[in-house]
């Protein structure tokens, strides 16, 4: 009872299947827990785009089973992760490195938001003087700007 | 017999395309009428054709013609009537078609409809349409016949079937919805270039751009909420979104759409942002493209992706480059001459408009790198890397929770000059509700959770700020209260409109966080009479006994839920062999609490050390998850509510003095 109730708490942010499958399960919920967390961000890399926490095909469950003897090894999430790119590299980790070869993705929607800004910005700026002035007014302040010293 | 009346009426529409695009752009030329009405009545003509031959190919469906090659590839004798019928746009051929009979239906729909615009403009715009429909039908005629035959020795017994996974309501009726909208956007698409190529970019216009604009998306919102939906129910994994490149696919031409929804307004009524206006019309159907060309052409791994065939994925990037390539090269040519229109201050509707439209395009980006970007970059170095929902979360994610900060503010600033104190001073009691709900989510909920609490307290303010807009249009509480109700009932429907879409984002957005902070989950394999636990509920396994029905092979539980002793409901979920095509498929049970789902699926059969059977059943508690659905399907209710406002139809009340073709330069 109480260690399903666990698992319902821990299982958290996770959403998913065959990784619950209670025959593999580690002992220690806190252990099974940071397992979880680690095959959501591991893919299944002979299936279309599923994590190995989703996944019910062989590979899947042969990599939950490394990661799961590691995590009860007592090796922390980082060097798992290593130890996986290692052997697969960076495409059996569902979140992309920060990395300068990485930099267009991470950096785009930022550069976008930016960009939009300073667009919006520049545009405020240009035009904010002109408005609603009638030709007079708009000649007025043509010739008041042409004597004014700077 | 009546496939060849079908692809003969597919070669005719493809013949009235070209005379539409040929016909209507003369028109234009020489500013006949009689052309134009010519081009128009092929437009309609087009139509027709496609519409026989799509009758054609559902007639080969329900009568399982096995010698269409494309019916003995996906049907089946045993298959209900719906999935059938359904089966015709379920494959590749069959959905192009279906993409087809959208495409000619809106260019018949816009040719017929559109009476109040300049008659040039309109020339073009079926002109444009045309050129489109030629496109696809000569793909369709030449690279993808659905009606194509099979040679006389290799025409099966039986057919194929269609994907069991395929064989659902929701996604019975999800391509044509999701088609209603990505190919919808190909009437703004027409009506920018015609624009471009007019050089007149103006309130008129924008207001011609809305009631398409809004039609198709709403139509996308209920195609992908119907996606999602079915990914829910279907695919037995508790989820509802996996930033799947197919899923993207469909969100990017949506994100644009909402952009463009928004911008319009500016364009329409203060004249400005023309030019973006213009760049989001042709982004819409560029993307609506590319998730076509993406989801068929076989470079994408995803789960849901259609049977590939590298040869028409070229042909499809061919028709994509071709047409938007020479979309965005005559913007570029042209944009910078349109004038830029009213000017505004900081603090203005127009700056909140503009900042939502920066935001959204942002997050068009980052689901357009997300999805494109592993592509690009093992093209160019080789090294394959994976973009998963973590990288959505941390970039998509917080873009549209300030968006979602800034968005009650938008409709109470005035526009050209606002005054943020104002706003304050409106949307004090919402902020204030917003905080107290994020509050007391924080600290009475458990587990404790910060992240969810945040998106709660969004929700709220979203929900809040709908209602604080519909009081302050009337004025409530600040007039008699008769006043007020007068007030409500002259609400023009496009305000309603907008209120029901923001509202509808909130109970979304409610949803979501709720499910994704609050979920449980619980798994074990379970011997008759087991029991399991998940969120207070006890679960226990009754009975598993097959069921045989026509379609496939299934055995099916019952457990019984309870809830500190007192029975709740039974769910039965089941899990089914279709032996036509070999697949083992979950059906899941949902039992309803309120807005919360529980959620069961039933596993494989195991056998215990004892000897005894047991199964696999796996339980999710998934807290407020109707309002995922149902917030987009508000949403949609608005776009709809908006679309039968009386503004939007002026353009058409005009027809009663046609105007000159010649325009006033």
């Amino acid at each position: 009872m109480r260690r399903h109730a666990l698992a319902a708490i821990f299982a958290g942010l996770l959403c998913l299947a065959a990784a619950a499958d209670p025959a593999d399960r580690l002992a220690d919920p806190a252990q099974e827990a940071r397992a979880r967390a680690i095959f959501a961000d591991v893919r299944c890399l002979v299936c279309q785009n599923e994590s190995i926490d989703d996944s019910e095909a062989e590979l899947a469950a042969e990599l939950r089973k490394v990661v799961r003897e590691q995590v009860k090894a007592g090796r922390s999430d980082a060097e798992i992760k290593r130890f996986l790119t290692d052997r697969y590299g960076e495409f059996v980790l569902m979140t992309p490195k920060l990395s300068w070869t990485n930099l267009v993705l991470w950096g785009g929607p930022f550069l976008v938001v930016v960009l939009g800004a300073g667009l919006l910005a520049g545009r405020l700026r240009n035009r904010s003087g002109e408005i609603e002035l009638s030709p007079e007014e708009a000649e007025r302040v043509r010739r008041l700007s042409q004597t004014d010293p700077t | 017999m009546i496939a060849e009346v079908g692809s003969f009426a597919l070669v005719l529409a493809l013949a009235f395309a070209i005379a539409q695009a040929g016909l209507s752009a003369t028109a234009r030329a020489r500013r006949s009428t009689v052309l134009a009405a010519a081009g128009e009545g092929a437009a309609v003509a087009s139509f027709a054709g496609v519409a026989i031959a799509f009758a054609c190919l559902i007639h080969a469906f329900v009568t399982s013609d096995f010698s269409v090659a494309n019916v003995a590839a996906n049907s089946h004798t045993e298959k209900p009537m719906l999935y059938k019928v359904a089966g015709s746009w379920g494959s590749h051929e069959g959905s192009i078609l279906l993409w087809c009979f959208i495409l000619t239906g809106y260019g018949a729909a816009a040719a017929t409809l559109g009476r109040g615009l300049p008659q040039g403009l309109k020339a073009l715009m079926v002109a444009v349409q045309g050129a489109l429909g030629t496109v696809f039908l000569a793909y369709t005629v030449f690279a993808s016949n659905p009606l194509a035959r099979l040679a006389a020795d290799q025409i099966p017994v039986e057919g194929r079937s269609l994907n069991p996974l395929l064989q659902d309501p929701a996604l019975a009726f999800h391509p044509p919805f999701l088609y209603s909208g990505y190919v919808g956007m190909s009437v703004v698409f027409s009506l920018a270039v015609a624009a471009l190529i007019e050089g007149r970019v103006d309130a008129a216009w924008a207001r011609w751009v809305r009631p398409w604009a809004l039609a198709a998306w709403s139509f996308l919102t209920v195609g992908i909420t119907l996606g999602a939906f079915w990914a829910y129910y279907e695919l037995g994994w508790g989820g509802w979104w996996f930033w799947d490149p197919v899923e993207n696919a469909s969100f990017m031409p949506w994100l644009m759409a909402t952009a463009l929804l928004h911008s319009a307004i500016v364009t329409e009524k203060r004249g400005a942002l023309a030019g973006w206006s213009l760049f989001l019309a042709l982004g819409a159907f560029t993307f609506s493209m590319l998730g076509a060309f993406l989801v068929r052409s076989g470079v994408l791994t995803s789960v849901h992706a259609f049977a590939v065939d590298p040869r028409r994925g070229v042909l499809l990037l061919i028709i994509l480059g071709l047409t938007s390539g020479s979309a965005f090269a005559l913007f570029a040519w042209r944009a910078p001459k349109l004038s830029p229109g009213g000017v505004f201050a900081p603090v203005s509707r127009e700056s909140a408009l503009v900042l939502n439209n920066i935001l959204l395009a942002a997050a068009t980006a980052t689901v357009m790198l997300g999805t494109l970007y592993p592509l690009i970059r093992q093209a160019l170095t080789g090294e394959a890397i994976s973009v998963g929902p973590p990288y959505f979360n941390l970039t998509f994610a917080p873009l549209m929770a300030t968006l979602a900060i800034i968005l009650p503010a938008g409709p109470l600033l005035a526009w050209k000059r606002g005054d943020l104190q104002g706003v304050g001073q409106r949307l004090w009691v919402a902020a204030l509700i917003a905080l107290g709900v994020g509050l007391a989510t924080y600290a009475l909920v458990s587990p404790r959770k910060a992240l969810g609490a945040l998106g709660i307290a969004i929700g709220a303010w979203l929900v809040v700020g709908a209602f604080v807009e519909i009081l302050e249009r009337t004025r409530a509480f600040r007039v008699p209260a008769a006043d007020s109700w007068r007030r409500l009932t002259g609400l023009p429907r496009g305000a309603w409109g907008m209120t029901l879409a923001h509202l509808g984002l909130g109970v979304f957005v409610l949803g979501a966080c709720c499910e994704l902070g609050w979920k449980g989950e619980a798994a074990e394999a379970l011997p008759l009479g087991g029991a399991l636990d998940v969120a207070g509920y006890h679960l226990v396994l009754e009975t598993v006994g097959p069921v045989e029905v026509p379609n496939f092979d299934a055995e099916r539980a019952m457990i019984r839920v309870s809830k500190a002793g007192k029975p709740v409901c039974t769910g039965e979920p089941d899990r089914r062999f279709y032996p036509a095509g070999g697949q083992t498929v979950s059906g899941i049970a949902l039992c309803y609490r309120g807005a919360s789902h529980l959620y069961m699926v039933l596993g494989e059969r195991r056998t215990a050390p004892t000897g005894t059977p047991i199964w696999l059943i796996r339980a999710y508690w998934n807290p407020w998850a109707t309002l995922i659905f149902l917030g987009p399907v508000i949403m949609a209710l608005g776009g709809l509510t908006s679309l039968s406002d009386r503004r939007m139809r002026l353009g058409v009340a005009r027809r009663a003095r046609p105007e000159p073709l010649e325009q006033p330069a």
